[in-house]
């Protein structure tokens, strides 16, 4: 018996090919974008991960001079009064136009790292005499070591797999050279099992800070927000793929009904049936899920590299851009397309085996009805009022995104009813019979098509919401970047020294010359970067100030006051007139808060005395030169004459400009491309559902055709019906989509980066996202619509004849 | 960290650990280090300091004490240098390396700590006047070696005592060239065996005030061992009339290499050439994972010696990074007395 009941299933996907093909496409995309995401912030985490290892950090306390570098002779002092500290020196190195940060560790004193060992024990281990002494060994990952290839006045290279990419690994002793900062050092490791009744830290090295291990920011906390954005998007492709699934299931199932009634007749129970249903979609989801994980790894390795490019930019996160097959990333996809599969043919399912025996075999029972449409509704309005409800009551990003959720799962089940509505209206206000009947069989048509519309409407929303909040910030980042890079140079000077030559030299050829000084401290809130500046115009006229008191720069400079950033404020909820305690015994006055896009972290600005002040011997290396714009290119060339310094130390304010908005725009891409193949799989929802809705029209539309409509006047209904209806579920996705702009400017933006945005509106994309919505729906009725145009008018005549 | 441990099998020199390092060479040649001559006349203060040309180098200090609770103690002070390449340079440049190991052994317990650093930066050295070595917070201090203070700490110990020389200098082999293989190895080597020790160890059950008797050894060379000798077994043993003998065995495929020093009490001293005296194992411990001989018959029939050496502590093991075992040994049969035992390669 079973085996006849499985014939009996699979012929209906042998009768229906294309049926089954769209619900394995259906599964498959959802599986595909929500592993790809899955695979891409698996891949990234795995990266800081290993780095995080392949560094030994984040096991060990370090200690931090604030006001900059350790002088080796501390080191000694720390050695001598029995601290157990290693040694490590990093900074960056321009090597053929590319950043390479270097990390020099005393290998003698650091903890064990993996990149050592395995060089120690491969085929051909290299003499650890080498490593020590001049010219000393570079281990570097084998990607950047082709990268660098043959590069004259570097140290050999060792190739280890075992050191994170765009990273240098080797002996302070090199790096000091390297970078140099000879008898320099950036932080020391305080290493485990300490001797017993070593002094106190103030008593050798007051100065240095010693910062917790778990205190530290790591790339996988900074990167958190980035990967809950993506995972956020994953989900809601996932879920517009799932809405494909549900229908096709329901119509299977609905063309099923007359078999299963007569195998049940034939004596197989209800139960048994069910299971076996069961077993068929198992099967199904997990071909569909296969074909899903294929997609998504390919998906993912084409996002990768520049999502890998965006977390290097914007949180200087180490991302290999190359991607590995993970066995727990498989399973996870299998179980997510099994899941969803089973929830979207849940209702159909549950509804076949409540089926009394002899019911007909309409295909009208599956579709819902305006008392479900009311329900729908209801529990919409319930979803929306309870997401506003949560993103009022709850901070943090889970609830803004639960917020989000929310309001567009509830938006998205009120649509029908509203649809309905709508039609309802356009009916009563319509005269003549022909538009009568129009309005009233897209009415009909509503339940079939429903499903396949909200996925419309959450593609559209998701568009215009992500679409608005990426423009709104280019927007806003481009103004901010015009405030904030008001000089028209910036140059870095190697030392102290230098630096004050370079301003003595810039004083009477430029307008003014800027000195940038910055020291980074170890604050409550987190890393805390505290920027003195001088008083000048530039500063007053341009500064992006978001909140401030009276004579903000008049209190900057007599001492009194601090400029915050609006990370700091909104992590702190420090506003103006609040004070902030930078250093203990130094606290001030907060006079204003400045935006700050793109910087993950806290920042301060006191008057330069103030800086003096709080972090004595602060580098003054860098200045901004305010110059007439057209000198500029002439006068960076003269400073790198004149002081010999190299390209890189000296930047035209336009060139920085083009790089910051560079990272900016790949920091969306792979936004933008979730975003786009989430409408393509929406209007592969619409011709679905089409196609489903296709085998119930020939009775609906025989008589209509008896009545003297010709086939092509339908088929031109056909195409004016489903524009229509996508262009209503358009126009009540706008405020939808601006709603949700809004929570992502106003609510996620600030949970995940600290910073809120203001919202621009940009009616030209809407237009343009109108009309390609009017072009998919076009598209996706274009094949239903020909077939009727094509259909012989016998089989439309059969429909009254008797043997149906 | 294998730069680590093959940085301490580079200061034991073992030609065993160093081939299943894959790195060969050092049994060999000397690499553009000096070497050993016979007739070398030692100049001091100079000596007391570092010799930068010479591929490696020891301040070797050892203690038998006992405590005011009347129990036998034992400590370690031991500052290697290993010398990448022959020179001294400024900074983390320098290619010359520092080891501390230091352990206080009770009847009951091993306490051990260990000290890397590289030369040039200050952190560790040598210097001959006034005499210095240290290493971190580790120091032995004073106008010479002939009167020293002496410190080391570790997680769980630490130890202050003073040391008082109550003889002259010893000098082992012919006139200080110590010959260590058939083939001619040698290092530079000579003894301090004669100091009266004073202070206070810092243990975990609380401070204990100890007197007793040290010995330093002083060791310098570029290629000490023969490349088949695999480890050996070295004894300084003080007895109670005042004679003190220094031995040892180096054990090689092509058998045992052994040499002794005999040391009178006003410190004349002995050369015993190879194969005068006999080493056997009676007993051994199972410690760390391996049979170490902790029990031993030791003969010497020129000097009508014939005695039991035995581990105070069976389990003073160095677990270091590169491990080997060191501690105090009491001595009985033809004659009395204290002494410790050092055996690598186990």
């Amino acid at each position: 018996m079973t085996g006849a009941v499985i014939q009996a299933l699979f012929s209906h996907w042998r009768r229906h090919k294309l049926q089954l093909a769209t619900l394995l496409i259906g599964i498959a995309l959802a599986t595909g974008l929500w592993s790809a995401v899955q695979a891409i912030n698996a891949e990234a985490r795995a990266s800081y991960q290993r780095a995080s290892d392949q560094l030994a950090l984040g096991l060990h306390d370090e200690l931090r001079d604030p006001s900059g570098l350790i002088p080796i002779s501390r080191y000694v002092a720390l050695r001598r009064a029995g601290w157990q500290v290693a040694a490590v020196l990093e900074g960056p190195l321009r090597l053929n136009g590319r950043t390479i940060q270097v990390m020099g560790v005393d290998m003698v004193a650091y903890p064990a790292l993996p990149a050592v060992t395995q060089i120690e024990r491969s085929q051909t281990p290299s003499d650890p005499a080498d490593m020590l002494t001049a010219p000393g060994r570079l281990l570097v990952s084998p990607e950047l070591a082709g990268a660098l290839g043959a590069q004259d006045g570097l140290p050999p290279i060792l190739q280890s797999d075992a050191v994170p990419p765009d990273l240098i690994l080797t002996d302070i002793g090199v790096a000091e050279t390297l970078l140099e900062k000879p008898g320099q050092i950036s932080r020391l490791l305080v290493l485990h099992g300490q001797p017993r009744g070593i002094p106190p830290l103030s008593d050798i090295a007051p100065e240095l800070e010693r910062v917790a291990a778990s205190s530290r920011l790591d790339a996988a906390q900074l990167t958190d927000s980035f990967h809950l954005n993506l995972t956020a998007f994953g989900l809601l492709s996932f879920a517009v793929g799932l809405f494909i699934v549900h229908g096709t299931v329901g119509l299977a199932f609905a063309q099923r009904r007359a078999m299963i009634r007569t195998l049940r007749a034939l004596g197989v129970s209800m139960r048994r049936l069910v299971w076996m249903i069961m077993a068929e979609l198992t099967l199904l989801a997990l071909i569909g899920g296969l074909l899903g994980l294929i997609l998504g790894f390919f998906l993912a390795g084409a996002l990768l590299p520049d999502v890998a490019a965006t977390l290097r930019g914007l949180y200087g996160a180490p991302v290999d851009g190359q991607m590995t097959l993970q066995p727990q990333w498989v399973l996870a996809g299998l179980a997510m397309a099994l899941a969803g599969t089973l929830l979207a043919s849940g209702q159909a399912l549950f509804r076949l085996s409540r089926m009394p025996l002899l019911t007909g075999a309409g295909l009208q029972a599956w579709r819902g009805t305006a008392t479900v449409h009311r329900t729908s509704g209801l529990i919409g309005v319930a979803l929306i009022v309870g997401g506003f409800a949560v993103g009022y009551a709850f901070d943090g990003l889970i609830a803004g995104f639960a917020m989000v959720g929310g309001i567009l799962t509830g938006s998205a089940l009120i649509l029908p009813y509203l649809l309905s509505l709508a039609l309802s209206a356009f009916q009563r206000s319509a005269s003549r019979p022909v538009a009568q009947w129009v309005w009233a069989d897209m009415q009909a048509q509503l339940p079939g098509l429903s499903l396949a519309l909200m996925a419309l409407l959450l593609a559209l929303a998701a568009n215009i919401g992500v679409g608005t909040m990426v423009s709104s910030f280019r927007l806003t980042f481009t103004g901010w970047l015009d405030q904030r890079l008001t000089s028209e140079l910036y140059v870095t000077a190697a030392d102290n020294q230098q630096g004050q030559q370079i301003a003595r030299w810039l004083d009477p050829q430029a307008d003014a010359v800027l000195p940038i000084r910055s020291v980074e401290l170890a604050h409550e809130t987190g890393p805390l970067f505290l920027y003195g500046i001088a008083d000048h115009q530039t500063y007053r006229d341009h500064w992006p100030i978001i909140a401030s008191t009276d004579g903000v720069w008049d209190r900057l400079h007599a001492g009194e006051a601090v400029l915050i950033n609006e990370q700091l404020a909104r992590r702190a909820n420090l506003w103006p007139g609040d004070t902030l305690t930078i250093k203990e015994g130094h606290t001030l006055t907060i006079a204003g808060v400045y935006s700050d896009y793109g910087n993950p972290t806290g920042q301060a600005i006191v008057s330069m005395p103030q800086l003096d002040r709080i972090a004595p011997g602060a580098d003054t290396r860098r200045f901004g030169i305010r110059i007439a714009p057209e000198r500029a290119t002439e006068m960076a060339q003269a400073l790198r004459d004149q002081f010999d310094l190299p390209r890189r130390a000296v930047v035209q304010q336009a060139a920085m400009k083009a790089q910051s908005l560079a990272i900016f725009d790949k920091t969306f891409v792979v936004t933008s491309a979730l975003n786009v193949l989430t409408l393509g799989v929406a209007g592969f929802a619409i011709l679905t559902s089409l196609l489903t809705l296709w085998t119930q029209r020939l009775p609906q539309i025989a008589p209509v055709w008896a009545l003297g409509l010709t086939r092509a006047q339908l088929a031109r209904l056909e195409l004016a019906r489903s524009v229509l209806l996508a262009a209503l579920t358009a126009v009540l996705a706008l405020p939808l989509g601006l709603v949700l702009a809004w929570a992502l400017l106003a609510v996620i933006n600030v949970q995940a980066f600290g910073w809120r945005l203001p919202m621009y509106l940009f009616p030209l994309d809407w237009a343009y996202l109108f009309a390609l919505t009017l072009l998919a729906a076009f598209v996706a009725a274009a094949l239903p619509a020909l077939r009727l145009l094509r259909l012989p008018p016998a089989d439309l005549l059969r429909v009254f004849a008797n043997e149906r | 960290m294998n730069v680590k441990t093959w940085l301490c099998v580079l200061f034991l020199l073992l030609p065993s650990a160093l081939r299943t390092q894959g790195y060969a060479g050092l049994g060999g040649s000397a690499d553009g280090f000096d070497i050993p001559q016979p007739g070398y006349q030692f100049e001091f203060p100079r000596d007391h300091g570092p010799h930068s040309g010479f591929r490696i180098e020891w301040w070797y200090l050892t203690a038998n004490l006992t405590g005011e609770d009347g129990r036998n103690y034992g400590i370690q002070w031991t500052l290697f240098r290993s010398a990448l390449k022959p020179l001294e340079a400024e900074g983390w440049q320098s290619p010359q390396l520092w080891m501390g190991h230091a352990a206080v052994t009770t009847p009951e317990t091993h306490y051990f700590a260990e000290r890397l650093s590289r030369g040039g930066i200050g952190q560790a050295g040598v210097t001959a006047a006034p005499f210095e070595a240290w290493i971190d917070e580790w120091h032995m201090r004073g106008t010479d070696p002939g009167s020293v203070t002496l410190s080391a700490s570790g997680a769980e110990f630490a130890y202050d005592l003073t040391l008082t020389a109550q003889g002259p200098l010893v000098f082992h082999g012919d006139a200080g060239y110590s010959v260590k293989s058939a083939d001619g190895q040698a290092s530079y080597y000579y003894s301090q065996p004669f100091y009266t020790v004073e202070g206070v160890l810092h243990l975990p059950e609380g401070d204990v005030a100890v007197t007793g008797n040290g010995w330093l050894d002083r060791e310098w060379s570029s290629q000490p061992l023969a490349a088949d000798q695999s480890g050996w077994d070295w004894f300084s043993l003080s007895f109670d009339g005042g004679d003190k003998l220094m031995a040892f065995r180096l054990r090689g495929e092509r058998g045992d290499f052994t040499s002794a020093t005999w040391i009178a009490p006003d410190g004349t001293t002995t050369p015993l050439p190879n194969g005068s005296v006999s080493f056997n194992p009676m007993d051994t411990a199972r410690v760390a994972g391996r049979d170490v001989p902790v029990q031993w018959r030791v003969t010497l029939p020129d000097q009508n010696l014939d005695v039991e050496v035995s581990a105070i502590t069976p389990g003073a093991w160095m677990g270091t990074r590169f491990e080997y075992w060191e501690g105090p040994v009491t001595v009985s049969g033809s004659h009395q007395g204290r002494g410790y035992l050092e055996m690598t390669g186990y």
